[in-house]
This record gives structure tokens, C-alpha cells and sequence, in this order.
């Protein structure tokens, strides 16, 4: 206890009020904590308030002062102790080039039960269309046209020459609605991760249905290059964005069961934070790229836009692509660890 | 209660908010939202005569300022958001440190799961059931919401100066006060007239009066000294009594 409260504070008051006006600088960026006699000082009054504080604790006549006490100690302790502060600024091009890819292979395994969970849902796709449910066709089809028409119709009717270009003036609009709407689904995917997993795994394997249903009613309808013409140009970013978005709702089921680690609960999410915001963030850029060609390059059939432009395209991004997933950022990485 | 000890040895506690006033927080910043598209509607429909860039532009913009105004105003703000400042709350680390761009990345993110199946009922019974009221965004994150305490310390200044104390027109008898008067009892008192507004009126009048009658037994003081004051003052002239510097005796 302290027995004269009012020496106590005049003699203490104008530290707790130095350490307060520090603080804001610090909290603001205009402190120079590269100054060793300047963070040295900084310590010394965080420490000298954090004494005072455990001076007052246990004493139940001072709530005020202890929760003006405890209110600068959290504030310092913030400040002063977090492991996170760094004076580099985020750099966009640097986390896209380097960060990205080094976490899509630092989690691989996340983008290959993902991709093996998509696949499994396009068996069952295929065969639910080579076996012809109709009713499966209507249940899988995300668009109506596509249970409509047969695939020969359909490509008969992108192929008709027609003078007005059907896209015209409505290009811009129809890329943000899909950009807006593969987000979502991105984001949707990885955030059912809270469900252990298995909402994004559900989530996988019904585009992974819709995608092998469209396929193989495509291919078995001899449109196999209509079908690589018409998806590859976007799909080359698109399906593997999502993947990537079912990559990181994976890791967070992987955190929340704790598979091969005795780290608690928090201490796993802690250790994944920044690879699940890298991860979402990546897909996001990659559908952002998608929404833009599938808008103006992949609604366009031949005659306008011979196949074999669309197709060589999309393979030459898909291949961009990976090359960039599996080796972007290696040479960084490996510098870093030597 | 969040409570963190720190390598000092000194444990600290801040108060969580609850789901109850972060439902609230989050209705203001719905509120927030929707006041800026009606205030902006006129630039919208500015763009959308612009024609497909317009409207795409449109599109975009309302997507991102719908899933992503809460996470740049967290990023940007120290954790709140409009709804949070207003009720004096902040996101913070769940072990007291600076709050890290990927944990608001990803509380955000995760509202899609916190929000099912609707108003957000998932995220609040996962809060209600959880002991440092975190939704799933936050379990994932690693963040807590608090309550901003917004406090200063005790004003014993200017409690004590200001007013004539007709004590001091008799040292020896302040010298008596001193001697019978324990450290508790002019704690006590300090705390009482440090606190004074914060008590009903009807409580402050009887609690002075008590230590009033309680001083004056201790030592009495001449009717001059003593004249035409309250109990209130009385208690005041007993603490600059004991408070005040020999110095300036």
C-alpha cells in the first residue's frame, strides 16, 4: 500500500505523462526507435510505470488510478514488446512476385488435396453425364442454357456471324460481376475452412462436378475445342484461384484439428495467420486477372477469335502460371535461409 | 476480463466487449455504410451514365466498400471501425501486442462463416460460448475486442488547492491533526473528495459528514477556525492540513 497517495502521484505523474506522449509518437511513426539512447529511455519509463502500477495492484482504494495504470502499461506493452514491428513498409510488388508463391509451396500440400478433392468431384461429373441423368444435369448445371441447348447447338449459335458484337457495351460491367462473384466464392471457400475443412471440401468437389459434367458433355459431343477455346482463356486463372482460396480454407482445417503438432489451438492459428491472408490475397489478384479476360477474350468464339488464338493463350498462361507458382521467389527464398 | 502478464511481472486487465455491444458497433457501421452509398448515390449514377466502365466501375466499388470497409478501417484506424469508435471499442492482439495486418485480414475474411446462416447468429453463440468473447474470425485471427478505457489519474491537485483553509491560522493545532489522524483515515478522505462527483448527492452529504464528526473529535479547533463551514469543507481543510508540504507551512 502506498501510505501518501498524493507524493506518490505528483512524484510519479510526469513519467506516466512522458511515457503517454512518447507512446503517441511511437504510435504514429514519428519516433526514432532506431536511437538506442531514445528506446533505452522509452524502456525505462514503460518500466518505471509498469513498477508503479504493481505498487497500487492489490489495493482496492485506487480503481482509477489502476485503470489509468493498467491502460498505459497495455498501451506500452503494445508498443515495446510486439515481435511484429517492422519499419519496412508493405511493398505490393515484392509480396506478389515473392511472398505469394513462397507460401503457395510453403502450404502445397493444402493446393494438392484441394485439386485432388476437384478432381474427384469431375469423375463424378463425368460419369453422372456419360451415364446421362438428366435430372443430374439440371441439379450440376449452374446455367440454364447449358441443359437447353446440346453443345453442338450452343457452339452453332456463339459461331452464327452476327454484325453487332452481343458483349458490346456491356464488356466492363459483366467482368466486374464476375470478379465480384469469384471472390466471393474464393473467399466463401476458405473461410468454410472453419468448418474444419469440410465445407471447403464440399465446396471443391461441387465445382469440381460441375466442371467434369460440363467437360465430358462437351467432349462427348465432339466440342473438345470449343470447350479448351471457351475455358482455357480464363479457367488457366480461375480454376486454380479457387484451388488456391480451397488451399487456404484446408490449412485452417488442418490448424483447427492440429494434425502433426502438439502446438495448442492459438499457437497454430498464430503460425498460419500470414500465409492465409498471403493465400487470399493471391487469389483474389489471380481472379481479378481472370474476370478481365473471361469478359473480353473468352466470350469471343471463332469465327471472331480463331480457337487455336484462344487455346494457345490459355495454355501459355497456364504454364506462366505454374511456372510462376513453383519458382517465383525460389532465389529469394533460398538467399534468406543461407 | 482479458488479463496479461508481462515480462515485468505486472499483470494488466482489460475489459472485453461483449456480443451484445459488438452487434451494435456493427449495426452503426451498416448504418455508416448506407449513409455513404445515399450521400455518393449521385456520383453512382454519374458513373453509371458513363455507360459499361461506369457500371462496372459501379459494381466494383460497392463490392469492395461492402466486404472491405470494415477491414481497411480496422487497418487503418487501430482496430475500430465507425461503429467501434462510437462505443469505445478496438480489435486487438489476444496477447496485448499491435494488432498485425493478416489478423484483420483474416477476422474479416471470415465473416462469411461468422455470419451464417443469418445475422451473424454462428460468430455471436461461438462468442457467447467462448471465454474471451471471440467469434470465428477472431479464434482464427488471434484477436480479441476490447473496451477503450478512456482514463486519467486522480486529480489530488486540484482537489486541495484553490480555497483558504482557516486551519492554518493555527499551527499547533495542526500539528495535533497530523499527529492523531492515521494514514488510512486521510486516504480515505483524499479518496472521498478526489471521487466527489462520482457520488449521489444524498451519499457525498452523509459520507462528509461522517468524517467531519469523526476530525472534529480528534481535535477541536476555535470557532473562528471553524465558522459557517460545511462538513464538506471541513474535510477539505483536514486534508490540505495533512497533505500539504512542511515547506510551505
Amino acid at each position: 500500500m502506498i501510505s501518501d497517495l498524493k507524493t506518490f502521484i505528483e512524484r510519479e505523474k510526469p513519467h506516466w505523462e512522458d511515457l503517454e506522449r512518447e507512446l503517441l509518437r511511437v504510435r504514429e511513426g514519428v519516433a526514432d526507435l532506431s536511437d538506442l539512447a531514445y528506446s533505452r529511455r522509452l524502456l525505462s519509463l514503460f518500466q518505471r510505470t509498469s513498477s508503479d502500477l504493481a505498487r497500487i495492484q492489490g489495493y482496492s482504494a485506487e480503481p482509477e488510478l489502476k485503470a489509468y495504470l493498467e491502460n498505459l502499461v497495455g498501451t506500452g506493452y503494445s508498443e515495446i514488446h510486439s515481435a511484429t514491428r517492422s519499419t519496412r513498409r508493405f511493398q505490393p510488388l515484392g509480396w506478389l512476385i515473392h511472398t505469394f508463391p513462397q507460401t503457395f509451396r510453403r502450404q502445397i500440400w493444402g493446393f494438392w488435396v484441394a485439386l485432388a478433392w476437384t478432381i474427384v468431384g469431375m469423375i463424378l461429373g463425368g460419369l453422372l453425364v456419360a451415364f446421362d441423368v438428366q435430372e443430374a444435369r439440371e441439379a450440376i448445371y449452374p446455367f440454364p442454357h447449358l441443359v437447353q441447348m446440346t453443345p453442338s447447338e450452343r457452339v452453332a449459335r456463339e459461331e452464327k456471324p452476327t454484325v453487332e458484337d452481343r458483349l458490346a457495351g456491356a464488356k466492363a460491367t459483366f467482368s466486374a460481376s464476375l470478379m465480384q462473384n469469384n471472390i466471393s466464392v474464393s473467399f466463401k471457400a476458405m473461410a468454410f475452412g472453419m468448418t474444419y475443412g469440410l465445407g471447403t471440401v464440399l465446396l471443391l468437389f461441387y465445382n469440381g462436378v460441375v466442371l467434369g459434367a460440363v467437360a465430358l458433355d462437351y467432349i462427348a459431343d465432339g466440342q473438345t475445342i470449343f470447350l479448351l477455346g471457351w475455358l482455357l482463356p480464363h479457367g488457366s486463372f480461375e480454376i486454380p484461384a479457387i484451388l488456391v482460396a480451397g488451399q487456404a480454407g484446408l490449412v485452417i482445417g488442418r490448424a483447427l484439428i492440429g494434425w502433426g503438432t502438439s502446438d495448442n489451438l492459438r499457437t497454430r492459428f498464430r503460425l498460419i495467420a500470414p500465409d492465409l491472408a498471403t493465400l487470399a490475397g493471391g487469389a483474389a489478384v489471380m481472379l481479378v486477372w481472370a474476370g478481365i479476360v473471361e469478359a473480353f477474350f473468352s466470350q469471343y468464339h471463332a469465327p471472331v477469335l480463331p480457337y487455336s488464338v484462344k487455346i494457345a493463350f490459355g495454355s501459355i498462361e497456364l504454364v506462366l502460371l505454374f511456372a510462376f507458382l513453383f519458382r517465383s521467389g525460389a532465389k529469394a527464398a533460398l538467399k534468406m535461409r543461407n | 476480463m482479458l488479463t496479461i502478464a508481462t515480462p515485468e511481472g505486472v499483470t494488466f486487465s482489460l475489459p472485453l466487449a461483449g456480443p451484445f455491444t459488438r452487434s451494435l458497433a456493427y449495426f452503426i457501421d451498416m448504418a455508416a455504410l448506407m449513409a455513404f452509398f445515399k450521400i455518393f448515390h449521385t456520383v453512382f449514377q454519374m458513373l453509371q451514365l458513363m455507360g459499361d466502365v461506369g457500371i462496372g466501375l459501379t459494381i466494383l466499388i460497392q463490392f469492395a466498400f461492402i466486404n472491405g470497409a470494415c477491414l481497411l478501417s480496422e487497418l487503418l484506424w487501430q482496430g475500430k471501425t465507425p461503429g467501434k469508435k462510437v462505443l469505445g471499442l478496438r480489435v486487438m492482439d489476444e496477447h496485448g501486442l499491435k494488432l498485425r495486418p493478416e489478423q484483420v485480414v483474416i477476422r474479416n475474411l471470415l465473416r462469411f462463416v461468422d455470419a451464417l446462416p443469418v445475422f451473424y447468429a454462428l460468430g455471436g453463440t461461438v462468442a457467447l460460448f467462448s471465454s474471451r468473447s471471440q467469434r470465428l474470425g477472431d479464434l482464427a485471427a488471434g484477436t480479441v475486442v476490447v473496451r477503450t478505457v478512456k482514463s486519467s489519474p486522480p486529480d489530488v491537485e486540484s482537489v486541495l488547492a484553490g480555497k483558504y483553509n482557516s486551519f492554518r491560522d493555527h499551527p499547533h493545532l495542526e500539528a495535533r491533526l497530523r499527529q492523531k489522524i492515521s494514514a488510512e483515515e486521510a486516504q480515505l478522505a483524499l479518496h472521498a473528495l478526489v471521487r466527489r462527483d462520482e457520488l449521489e448527492a444524498e451519499a457525498r452529504v452523509r459520507l462528509y459528514e461522517e468524517f467531519a464528526n469523526l476530525f472534529r473529535e480528534k481535535v477541536k479547533f476555535p470557532v473562528e477556525a471553524v465558522f459557517g463551514l460545511s462538513d464538506e469543507q471541513y474535510v477539505r481543510n483536514v486534508v490540505e492540513t495533512v497533505f500539504r508540504k512542511r515547506s510551505s507551512v
